[in-house]
């Protein structure tokens, strides 16, 4: 993938989180702070299905935001084929895994499996 | 030998955010607080995850995070999301063209036209609003 | 880092100045010495003394072996580059007086392999501005029939003016951040004269040129930290040269 695509998805992802983690944010301040993360109020955002599709984006977006400013980071301090291909493949790798584990969570969570 | 030869300054010249102006100090912290916010993002996906293994392990979770440590690091996050948010803002706009001056015949004493007073005044709003956020979080965490 | 005093008074007679400062010199040969050490002199200086003439100051009557690389004195060549109390510098266009400091210390610019004490090897430099195709780029030529000469009004020449005005000094390459630890970055010299060329409306060759940048130790290891407009000494201002470009790439700029 040209550079230019992998950048513009960077920037892409980091607007859209901007937006998305304001809303994150806000909704526990709907609630007193230490009261909107008892579990019960926690299981029913979880249960909110737009609230759910938001976390799953917002989950999406910040992986490839986040494990690509890593790669930009990495990239920077060491050069060699191996090792590029190394930090590129582990990038999407952690990326995947990352997104793997947390949707996990919105999916048990969500569809009262806990 | 071929490090030395090279003369390559390395981290240390990398990391180091002095010597030249605000504008690498902001870059110094851009990048700080896009490790530090990484970092944040993986802990924070492992310990919601604990919602799956019911109230319990919740609770447990809750009374790991839920202490003076855990809301001064969650204080420092908000603070380090507010300025990454910011100044990542200026960066992008910057990429694009937007705010580093016009081309023109430079005149001595040749001050750079892309290190213009709207940079370092956005690189002061962002630390401002990140020191805002941090106070109102620890209003927040600390006042209930 | 090993110390060599040298502590040295100069045997010929010289105008009379109640100032002199301690000159401290980056030495090193990699052909013998394991790492770089400082030798330190003690120099007569005057109000309008620069750091290139305290340097051949000390070539001229304390050590002749000082490799130092100078030509105009006069902030056109390029040539005098070297890291001045720790900060990318032209030697010939540093006043003494202007660093408020009775110690002064000069080493090879960083990023640069050094050849000896401080003069520095050029070579990457040069090469990646060979990269970005450092000539105008177009299919017609003042050779052909009728065209004579390819006119620019004044505010097509401000376009790229300015980025031209680049000696090649490598300070900017020797205080950028990505340089310190990439060594397949370009470098802001090489992207600013790309964008020399993109913004010369004679030239023909930006997409060819966009390709080139278009990698990943390309424009986009880039992240305006400014440190090269910061110690540009001719205003070319680097850093906006390449945002500008990058705005091409973006769909900023057409």
């Amino acid at each position: 993938m040209r550079e230019s695509i992998i950048m513009k998805i960077h920037y892409g992802t980091a607007l859209g989180a901007v937006a998305l983690v304001a809303i994150h944010i806000l909704f526990r301040m709907t609630q007193n702070f230490s009261e909107s993360l008892q579990y019960q109020n926690v299981i029913a955002n979880y249960h909110l299905l737009p609230y759910a599709l938001m976390l799953e984006v917002v989950l999406i977006l910040l992986s490839v935001h986040g494990f690509n400013g890593l790669r930009v980071i990495l990239l920077e301090l060491k050069q060699g084929i191996a090792y590029e291909k190394l930090i590129n493949y582990g990038s999407i790798g952690a990326m995947t895994a990352l997104i793997a584990y947390g949707s996990r969570t919105i999916l048990m969570a969500g569809m009262g499996m806990s | 030998m071929t490090e030395r030869m090279s003369n390559r300054e390395g981290l240390k010249g990398m990391a180091n955010p002095t010597r030249y102006g605000l504008e690498r100090v902001a870059y110094w912290l851009q990048r700080l607080s896009g490790l530090g916010l990484l970092a944040y993002l993986i802990g924070h996906i492992y310990e919601t995850s604990s919602i799956v293994n019911g109230k319990v392990a919740w609770d447990k979770m809750l009374e790991l995070t839920q202490t003076t440590q855990g809301h001064l690091i969650l204080t420092l996050v908000i603070g380090m999301c507010v300025f990454h948010t910011a100044n990542g803002i200026r960066v992008m706009l910057g990429h694009g063209g937007i705010g580093v001056g016009k081309p023109g015949q430079p005149e001595y004493p040749y001050k750079a036209a892309s290190l213009n007073y709207k940079q370092r005044l956005c690189i002061w709003v962002s630390i401002a609003l990140a020191a805002l956020a941090m106070m109102y979080g620890m209003a927040v965490l600390f006042g209930d | 880092m090993a110390v060599e005093t040298i502590s040295k008074t100069p045997e010929v007679s010289l105008p009379i100045s109640s100032d002199s400062i301690t000159l401290r010199i980056s030495r090193f040969n990699p052909k013998n010495d394991l790492s770089p050490t400082f030798a330190e002199f003690k120099v007569p200086i005057q109000k309008w003394t620069t750091v290139l003439e305290a340097i051949l100051f000390v070539k001229q009557n304390l050590d002749h072996s000082v490799a130092v690389r100078y030509s105009c004195r006069q902030a056109s060549c390029g040539s005098c580059g070297m890291r001045i109390n720790g900060k990318p510098a032209l030697a010939c266009y540093t006043k003494i007086s202007e660093l408020n400091s009775n110690i002064v210390t000069v080493e090879p610019m960083h990023n640069f392999p050094i050849i000896r004490d401080l003069a520095v090897d050029f070579k990457q430099m040069f090469a990646n501005h060979k990269k970005m195709k450092p000539y105008i780029i177009r299919e017609d030529s003042e050779i052909a029939s009728d065209t004579k000469e390819f006119l620019q009004t004044p505010e097509d020449v401000e376009k790229y003016l300015q980025f031209s005005y680049c000696i090649k000094c490598g300070l900017c390459n020797s205080a950028c951040p990505t340089m310190a630890t990439d060594e397949s970055f370009i470098g802001p010299q090489g992207l600013a004269q790309a964008h020399r060329y993109v913004a010369d409306n004679r030239d023909d060759g930006k997409k060819e040129r966009l390709k080139i940048i278009d990698q990943s130790h390309g424009i986009w290891r880039c992240h305006f930290a400014g440190s090269c407009s910061h110690v540009c000494p001719k205003g070319v201002d680097p850093a906006m040269a390449i945002q500008l470009l990058r705005g091409y790439l973006l769909g900023f700029r057409k």
